[in-house]
């Protein structure tokens, strides 16, 4: 998606130069807020719509293994809308969407390792529980 | 610093300062770093509760790729309507929010203030039907801890519960004239006993209860394992779940409540006792989450009220940013909470 220039106001104070679709990242001494173009907020709103639609829909589908990937792949996709758009990190400085991935992937690393583990022990504990 | 900031909070602040923005710390050199440095850390806090619902996502993928069969019995229990409408609700908020954050950049103050009210309105209406949902569990008995039927100690905590309502039945009974409209003659003996020990009512009525109110068997936990079973080394001396010893067979107090779900339709190979894991990880993370909801609404109408009084505008709108990266999160958490949990194929 493009990113539009703002829609003209009356507010004196949101600045001229703003609309040259840089986002915030420049104009120091005062403080000039990106503001996100209201077409832009309800395209993103649809397609979150649409994507809640389709990860309902999908359980109907049978995509073996695959569905539980798929649901989180249409869930990721929802986050990224809202994570760009809605908070705004497209615009923001990167450094706020490295806390964001560092805190993601650190869930990866906690999830993958302990999912590792169990898988190692559970068919013994399985034995255990069952007597088979 | 010379432009004045629109709202009437300057006026208050004409003495001695010259016309340093009220809005700005000292230590802060310019708005933009003092809303930069302001968004940091709410990242950084964002990211922490991240790592919080990780671990809940944890237990979650723990017990999904070990027990997928039981996810995929005890998931008919949760309602896909409900948790679609829920989705919907936390998406538009979502939305209005971020439009609220707009509206406050572009100091449409009217607009910002029902932009955040409407914004509440989906929380607390996210609030309503989870009520309602978490209602619909309790009566079909798939509640937290014990109160859910799966659970291995269902059967005491649900006869203790049964003891206690018939100990008020009791006591209520008694006040008139000690006058017992005996429908059940044991219950009159159960009162009867007890008139005489007023003071250890409890303990009484729980066996009498505990004697009278067991009904026909209802669940029988297949169960062929053997008791005990003998592995190897120190580490398996108590499983994590601990190993049911005796096979339950029995009989279970009748209550009034709804009919309890059809344990029969069990798909062959889903072990009855492990079903309730589910509704605790369930009650967990969408109990947290429901947490976040709640302070997520007292948050907005924090914001609401300073909006309507004028505090916020395009060069000081720092909280309703902040508050609304919160209520995302909330929303993104519940982006990921509603397909694994009610959505599984």
């Amino acid at each position: 998606m493009s990113h539009r220039p703002p829609p003209p106001h009356t507010d004196p104070h949101a600045s001229p130069h703003e609309g040259e679709g840089h986002g915030g990242s420049h104009g120091d001494d005062d403080h000039h807020p990106h503001v996100v173009p209201l077409r832009l907020l309800v395209g993103v709103f649809v397609a979150l719509l649409f994507l809640t639609w389709a990860t309902v829909a999908i359980v109907e589908v049978d995509l073996g293994a695959f569905n539980v990937w798929a649901a989180l792949l249409i869930a990721f996709a929802k986050a990224v809308l809202v994570a760009l758009y809605f908070m705004h990190l497209r615009w923001d400085s990167p450094y706020n969407s490295l806390v964001l991935i560092a805190a993601l992937l650190f869930v990866v690393l906690f999830l993958g390792i302990t999912i590792v583990d169990t898988l190692q022990y559970q068919p013994r504990l399985d034995i255990w529980q069952t007597g088979n | 610093m010379n432009q004045q900031p629109p709202s009437h909070r300057d006026d208050a602040h004409g003495d001695g300062h010259g016309h340093h923005d009220p809005n700005l710390a000292h230590h802060f050199d310019t708005p933009r770093q003092q809303f930069d440095a302001a968004k940091v850390g709410m990242w950084v806090f964002l990211a922490t509760e991240i790592l919080m619902f990780g671990g809940l996502f944890c237990a979650y993928a723990v017990w999904r790729s070990n027990h997928p069969e039981v996810f995929l019995a005890a998931h008919h229990e949760l309602s896909i309507p409900k948790g679609l409408i829920n989705t919907i609700l936390l998406i538009t908020s979502s939305f209005t929010m971020a439009w609220a954050v707009r509206a406050a950049q572009l100091n449409q103050q009217r607009l910002m203030v029902i932009l955040l009210s409407l914004t509440m309105a989906g929380g607390c209406g996210f609030l309503v039907v989870k009520y309602f949902e978490y209602e619909e569990k309790y009566d079909h008995r798939l509640w937290v801890g014990v109160g859910n039927l799966f659970n291995p100690a269902y059967e005491d905590a649900e006869a203790d519960e049964q003891a206690e309502e018939d100990a008020q039945q009791q006591e209520q009974q008694a006040e008139p004239d000690g006058d017992v409209n005996g429908e059940n003659a044991e219950a009159a003996d159960a009162d009867d006993e007890n008139a005489n020990d007023q003071d250890a009512e409890g303990a009484e009525n729980e066996e009498a209860a505990d004697e009278q109110q067991r009904g026909p068997p209802v669940i029988r936990f297949d169960d062929d394992a053997p008791d005990v079973v003998e592995l190897d080394g120190p580490m398996w001396g108590t499983g994590p779940q601990g190993v049911r010893e005796e096979v339950l067979e029995g009989e279970r107090p009748r209550t009034e409540r709804a009919p309890k779900p059809d344990i029969d339709a069990l798909p062959a190979g889903v072990k009855e006792k492990r079903l309730h894991q589910f509704f605790q990880i369930y009650f967990l993370m969408t109990g947290l989450h429901t947490l976040h909801v709640i302070i997520g609404i007292g948050l907005i109408l924090w914001i609401t009220l300073r909006g309507a009084a004028g505090a916020f505008g395009p060069r000081y709108y720092t909280p309703v940013d902040l508050v609304g990266l919160y209520w995302h999160l909330v929303d993104l958490i519940w982006i990921f909470l509603f397909p694994l949990l009610y959505l599984i194929h």
